[in-house]
């Protein structure tokens, strides 16, 4: 049994079902994220564990215990909001023991502790400094210390890094994450940025319209998606239409190539399927066991750094690809003529 | 073009204060001629020495105190839930809040007699502290239009729905969440609140009056009906305190290190 246990929870406000049959299990110590597009019923998730919303029906476990019924105070769960949500009445200190002196810990003992947390975040100076007077990466870290002082048993952050500015973001994710690993506190972060999702997370949520469409680690959500939605989700695809040859072997004619998935498919010969592939897995010198082979025209060459993103036109569709940069292999020029090559292992059959 | 309108904006300025300023110079300046020929502050002696005076005045100023407490024990709960779970009974509230305005004293003081009197289910005028209580319970309700808008003016400045949740995740109660974050956030806000109040109390003369308890109202008048020179100095010094809480008020919002940023 995990140690945080979400069971079939339902939510609906007034006539609208907002979250359906959600169920989850978190073992101790993970890092979950609940990965989506916008109004697709994170927040409500997190805030029925948090206790700030009563589930239409369902039930909330932690360690064995249901905690559906007991009110967000005595659930011992710590909570980041997107909004920092610091108490600006209080210094940085006084936030950061709030939790501790609601719970009557000894003044020595809190002084302890708040100086333990504010070095963990890196900011021991800032103790007597009041919420107005950091930016907004130090407040978010305030905020994870104050939710972290009082040992909570689980920690729920809400888009915490979608106030800031994309440097700090990108270095306050791995900090959440290492010191989240440090302290092994089992963990769920909401998001609908995909790249933050797949950068920390034990295992991603994809969730749409209410539902969990797929549960699992970020390598197989990306590389072996579930539904069509988290397919296009998560990642950039490009999309293909296949006809089916033989089901049993997974062989569908693509173009002029004959490609062999390594699947058996559960459709009649002939019929039409929708293929999808990563820009990566499309390669435009030829490589050995890449059966596929498409025609393109070059349309747009990007160059980013260390990845170079080309779009090639293939039978009237756009397509992206991936490659490294190498210093002694330029890019393709722009209206060039080029073979592309895919192997079938490659290709996400996409349900529709 | 724009040195005519700032000219303008202090002619205005000028004649408004005129308004305000003409009046109570002319009062001060009647209150000093308590002796005939020159100008002395005979009759500010004998307003402050006067037993009366310092027994009223003081008085009120405790019925102040207990009803400041009183008003924002009941108000600032009242508004923070109503914000917080009920925000479509808004209206309502606001408009429950405006009748002390509509309903004049003495309506509300007669009903205090009728239902709370000696031969009453709950004789509350038969002894003097019940009788203070139900003063309290008057002054509270004349201050309730200007203490909950203050108040509620207050809490719409900062994120309760938040810092409530981020609280309650952290342990709090609602007497914590109150008391050490809504409070201290709605500070200068309930200061107002509690200065109308107490100007309110203050020159409160009808329920004082009909209830028979030694207010500075009641004092006020029965001076004004038998003095001359010092009811104006009376006045001067009813809008000295006043003055004094205006500057109280600026000066505790001038001292409140954590709203800076607001500002
Ligand atoms: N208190 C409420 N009353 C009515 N509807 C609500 C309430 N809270 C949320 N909803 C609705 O529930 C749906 C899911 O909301 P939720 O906040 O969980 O989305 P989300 O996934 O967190 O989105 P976002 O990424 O924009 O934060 C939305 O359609 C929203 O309008
Ligand atoms: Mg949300």
């Amino acid at each position: 049994m995990s140690y945080l246990d979400l069971a079939n929870l339902e939510k609906s406000f007034g006539a609208t079902r907002v979250v359906r049959d959600f169920t989850l299990g978190v073992d101790k110590g993970e890092f979950i994220s609940l990965l989506g597009p916008s109004g697709c019923g994170k927040t409500t998730v997190l805030r029925m564990v948090a206790g700030f919303e009563m589930p239409t029906a369902g039930a909330i476990r932690i360690d064995g215990q249901s905690v559906t019924d007991l009110p967000p105070n005595r659930r011992q769960i710590g909570m980041v909001f997107q909004a920092y949500a610091l108490f600006p009445n209080l210094t940085v200190a006084e936030n950061v023991s709030f939790g501790l002196k609601v719970q009557g810990v000894a003044r020595a003992e809190r002084d302890t502790r708040v100086a333990e947390m504010l070095d963990l975040i890196g900011l021991p100076d800032l103790g007597a400094r009041y919420p107005f007077q950091l930016s907004g990466g130090q407040q978010q870290r305030v905020a994870l210390a104050r939710a972290l002082a009082p040992r909570p048993r689980v920690l729920l952050l809400d888009e915490p890094l979608s106030a800031l500015d994309a440097k700090v973001r990108v270095s306050l994710r791995s900090e959440i994450r290492a010191i989240q690993r440090d302290l092994g506190i089992t963990t769920i972060f909401v998001t609908h940025d995909q790249e933050e999702a797949m950068s920390i997370s034990d295992r991603i949520v994809v969730m749409n319209g209410g539902i969990a469409e797929q549960v699992g680690a970020p390598f197989q959500i990306y590389n072996r998606p579930a539904t069509r939605f988290v397919a296009q989700f998560v990642g950039t695809l490009n999309t293909l239409q296949a006809r089916l040859v033989d089901p049993a072997r997974g062989t569908v004619a693509l173009g002029d190539s004959v490609v062999t998935l390594d699947r058996v498919v559960d459709r009649p010969a002939g019929s039409t399927l929708t293929l999808a592939l990563r820009p990566e897995a499309l390669r435009l010198g030829h490589v050995p066991d890449h059966d596929a082979v498409l025609p393109a025209r070059i349309a747009e060459v990007e160059f980013l750094g260390s990845v170079i993103r080309v779009r090639a036109e293939v039978g009237g569709n756009l397509l992206s690809l991936d490659t490294f940069n190498r210093p002694d292999a330029p890019p393709p020029a722009p209206g060039s003529q080029v073979h592309l090559f895919a192997a079938g292992r490659d290709f996400i059959l996409l349900d529709d | 073009m724009i040195r005519s309108s700032r000219l303008w904006s202090w002619i205005a300025f000028a004649l408004g204060a005129a308004y305000f300023l003409l009046p109570l110079a002319g009062m001060f300046e009647f209150s000093l001629r308590a002796r005939r020929g020159e100008y002395s502050f005979q009759a500010y002696q004998n307003v402050l020495g006067d037993p009366q005076f310092l027994a009223t005045f003081g008085y009120s100023v405790l019925m102040a105190g207990f009803t400041i407490v009183l008003g924002v024990l009941i108000v600032a709960p009242t508004a923070f839930w109503v914000r917080l779970k009920l925000p479509g009974l808004r209206p309502v509230i606001e408009f429950v809040t405006l009748l002390p305005l509509v309903i004049p004293p003495i309506v509300i003081v007669f009903g205090y007699i009728r239902l709370y009197n000696t031969s009453s289910w709950l004789p509350m005028t038969g002894s003097a502290l019940g009788t203070d209580i139900l003063l309290m319970c008057g002054y509270a309700t004349l201050s309730l239009p200007y203490m909950y808008r203050a108040v509620d003016t207050g809490l719409r400045t900062i994120d309760i729905r938040t810092l409530t949740e981020a609280a309650q995740s952290l342990g709090a109660g609602w007497i914590t969440i109150l008391g050490r974050l809504i409070l201290p956030n709605v500070f200068v806000a309930v200061m107002s609140g509690a200065f109308l109040t107490f100007a309110i109390v203050i020159g409160e003369y009808v329920f004082a009056a009909l209830l028979n308890r030694p207010a500075f109202g009641p004092y006020m008048v029965w001076m004004g009906s038998n003095k001359a020179y010092e009811p104006a100095a009376l006045a001067v010094i009813a809008f000295s305190i006043t003055w004094a809480c205006m500057a109280l008020i600026q000066l505790a919002t001038r001292f409140q290190k954590f709203t800076k940023a607001s500002r």
